[in-house]
Order: structure tokens, then sequence, then C-alpha cells
């Protein structure tokens, strides 16, 4: 794997390792914390920072019994919960966002798909497939945008974005991610909001294709 | 170079001072936490009376570290409990040489707590493979301790009002924008000493892949 040069910047970690980032950037974080050893090292950083809260923390005494329920709860069986694994260029987030389920492409022209993975009011999550050449519609957006490369790489005005690279975008950039020659792009997107697109017609397929 | 006799050399000369620092961290902790020995006693024997000191130890932080962001008592000791069974059925996770207890336990409380408010399983990373043939090894286990030690005494020496931030983010009382904002001041004191660990925790994940 090539050298991760984008990383997912410090405030976002700690957000994430103490569970206040929305989940539409929870997913893309987490997929780039299975990518990237730096970043790993520093969330399990503020896991001991965590840690440390927890453990200098005022106690509060437990009621008599839960001692002893737990203890003879030890024993009994339970259902370890599924894990997802890495599948291909797809880590074990998105896997597990899949469910474990083949990825269901939709056409969105010239070549490019997208995939859904979830969508709510707290955001979306979605894959993009781009050939080489192709670029993603020229979008803005209300909210932040995370876009994780898992193949291939993109360019637009702030620079060139390689497997595991993280592009953190704001309301105030209006790029046009374009896929560099080269295996087709593959990546994996979040946002808070519904984009807006900048030209008519993608704005009047908006609903349709719900980009 | 003119400095005043009552100057500790360390301070005018940068490499003196280095080396006060360099021994200051290699400076070797007593013993490794009781909490880890109860730990790995559980990871590798079952050992229930480890357990059961465990519990005594982190199930009242946990209670009052759940209470704090507005659980009632009744439904923070239903997270307490699913906690401390995690604990014990997910200890072939832990790794000595790379969390200490009290850092694997936060993550385990706050995992559950936020699967509890939204009802679905949250994005966690991928686990890392197994080093085959690593030797568990009482140095790394040991620079963990420490750091968690200093990272404790670094939490208690910062303003109240310092430390009331860092509590209300760990908490998860902060929004991410919140977080944000609070970059240099005084995430940025908890990060120097976050700083010392993070190399070597790197070496560490490195050995992992």
């Amino acid at each position: 794997m090539t050298a991760i040069n984008h990383h997912t910047p410090d405030a976002m970690l700690a957000a994430y390792a103490t569970g206040s980032l929305p989940q539409p950037y929870a997913l893309v974080v987490a997929a780039h914390i299975s990518l990237c050893l730096d970043c790993r090292a520093s969330y399990e950083a503020h896991q001991a920072v965590g840690g440390a809260v927890l453990d200098s923390g005022a106690g509060e005494a437990v009621s008599e019994g839960l001692k002893s329920s737990i203890l003879d709860r030890l024993d009994t069986s339970f259902t370890a919960e599924q894990t997802y694994q890495r599948m291909g260029v797809y880590p074990g987030p998105v896997m597990q966002a899949l469910k474990g389920k083949p990825i269901r492409w939709k056409s969105l022209g010239l070549g490019v798909r997208q995939s859904i993975l979830t969508s709510d009011r707290d955001g979306s999550t979605r894959l993009f497939y781009i050939p080489p050449g192709q670029a993603v519609p020229e979008h803005s957006h209300k909210g932040l945008e995370l876009t994780l490369v898992l193949q291939g790489s993109f360019s637009d005005d702030t620079g060139r974005f390689g497997v595991g690279d993280l592009e953190v975008a704001d309301q105030a950039l209006e790029h046009t991610p374009t896929a560099d020659p080269g295996p087709p792009c593959i990546c994996l997107a979040a946002t808070d909001a519904p984009l807006r697109f900048n030209t008519l017609i993608p704005r009047l397929l908006q609903p349709l294709f719900r980009i | 170079m003119i400095a005043s006799l009552d100057t500790d050399p360390a301070d005018r000369d940068p490499v003196a001072g280095l080396q006060k620092d360099i021994r200051k961290l290699t400076q070797p902790p007593l013993e490794i936490t009781l909490q880890t020995t109860w730990m790995l006693a559980v990871r590798d024997n079952r050992d229930r009376t480890a357990f059961a000191a465990l519990f005594d130890h982190f199930a009242p932080r946990l209670k009052g570290f759940i209470m704090r962001s507005g659980t009632g008592s009744g439904q923070a000791e239903e997270i307490v409990q699913d906690v401390m069974l995690t604990v014990w059925r997910k200890a072939g996770q832990f790794d000595p040489a790379r969390a200490q207890v009290s850092a694997w336990v936060y993550q385990i409380a706050r995992n559950r707590q936020i699967d509890m408010i939204r009802k679905e399983r949250r994005p966690l990373p991928e686990e890392l493979g197994e080093d085959p043939g690593a030797e568990p090894d009482a140095s790394q286990i040991l620079a963990v301790d420490q750091e968690a030690g200093q990272l404790k005494q670094a939490l208690e020496r910062l303003k109240p009002d310092q430390r009331d931030i860092i509590e209300k983010a760990y908490l998860g009382d902060l929004t991410h924008q919140e977080i944000t904002a609070q970059t240099g001041l005084p995430l940025g004191t908890i990060k120097s000493r976050i700083r010392l660990g993070l190399e070597r925790l790197r070496h560490e994940l490195k050995g992992l892949c």
C-alpha cells in the first residue's frame, strides 16, 4: 500500500473516540482507521485519555446484588456480535454497513456509479465508482463532506488523493474531484446533508438519483 | 557563557537537558498495575476472583461516569452490567502492550452507550490481527501502565475549568464542533502527554500488520 498523505484531523478522531461524531462521518473515520496505522495510534491515545477520565472520576455505589448477578451470568451462553472483515478494497466498517451483502450499484451516467449505504436525518454515506478521467458531478454541500479513497485515486483543486487518503471538504470548497488515469476510483463519501448540484440538469435529477 | 550558580546545569545545556528528560521518561515504573494483572488473569486463566476484583474497581467508576451524562441510576447499572459482561467475554481482545485496562473499558462503555441511544451498532474499525509469535513483553506493559499514570497526573494538574472541558469531551457531552473549537487548550496540554505514547503505539501497531 502506498503511504497515506491525508489523515483524519485530530479533533475528528477525538470526536470519534468519544462518540460525538455523527454516524455518517463515524463510518468513514472507522474505515480510515482500518487503513491507517497513524490514525489508529491517535485514536487509541484518545481512548487512553478517556480511560484516565473514567479511572479518576468519582464513583457511585452500585446496588448490593449487582456483582453476584453478573458473576452468576459469566457462564451463560451468548451470541457474539458478528464482525465484518475487509473484502477486497472494502474495509470492515463498509462491510458492516452492507451487512456483508454484495454492493448494489446504480448508474449515474458516463460510467459513474453510486451505492447508498446509509441515509437518514444525520446525513448519508455512499460509495462512488468513477472511471478514469470522469468527474464526480460538480457539487457543493451544506456541511462537511468526507471522502475516503478505497481504490485508484482522484485529484481536485486541493491535491491528489490515493488509496487510504481522506479528503475533508467544508462548506466553502466547491471542487471537482476527477478520477486519475489507472484503475477506476472507488471512494466512500459521507455528508450530513443532501448534496446540491451547481448545474441545472443534475439538480433536476437529484431527487431521482438521491445524490 | 554566563550563568548564575544556582541554575540547574540541565536548564542551560540543551544536551544535558535532553538527557535529564530521557532519564525522566525511562525511569522504570514500580510494577504492573493491579488492574492489568487482574485483566490478564481473566484473559488467560478465566480467573473469577480477578474478575470480581475488576468489578470492584470499575463498576462504581463506570456507574458514576454514566450517570454524569444524565442517565438514571437503574439504567446506568444495566449499562455497567453489559460493559462488565463484555469485559469478560471479549477479554481475549485485550492487549496490554497497546492499551491500559481503563482505556479498553472506557471504549467498551462508550460503544455500549452509543449503541443504546442509536439502537444500532456504531461503526468500529477492523480489529488488528494477532502478532504471530509475539511474546508478552513486560517492559511494554509497564510502559503502557506508566503512561496511563502520567496521563492521570496530567489530568489532575489541570485547572478545574480545563479539566471540566476534558471530562465533558470524553464523557461524550461535547459535539464535534465544540471539540474542534477546543484545539490548543486544554486538549493541547493533554496531547503533549499523549505524544509520549504515540510513537510507542505506532511501533506496536506496525508489529501487528
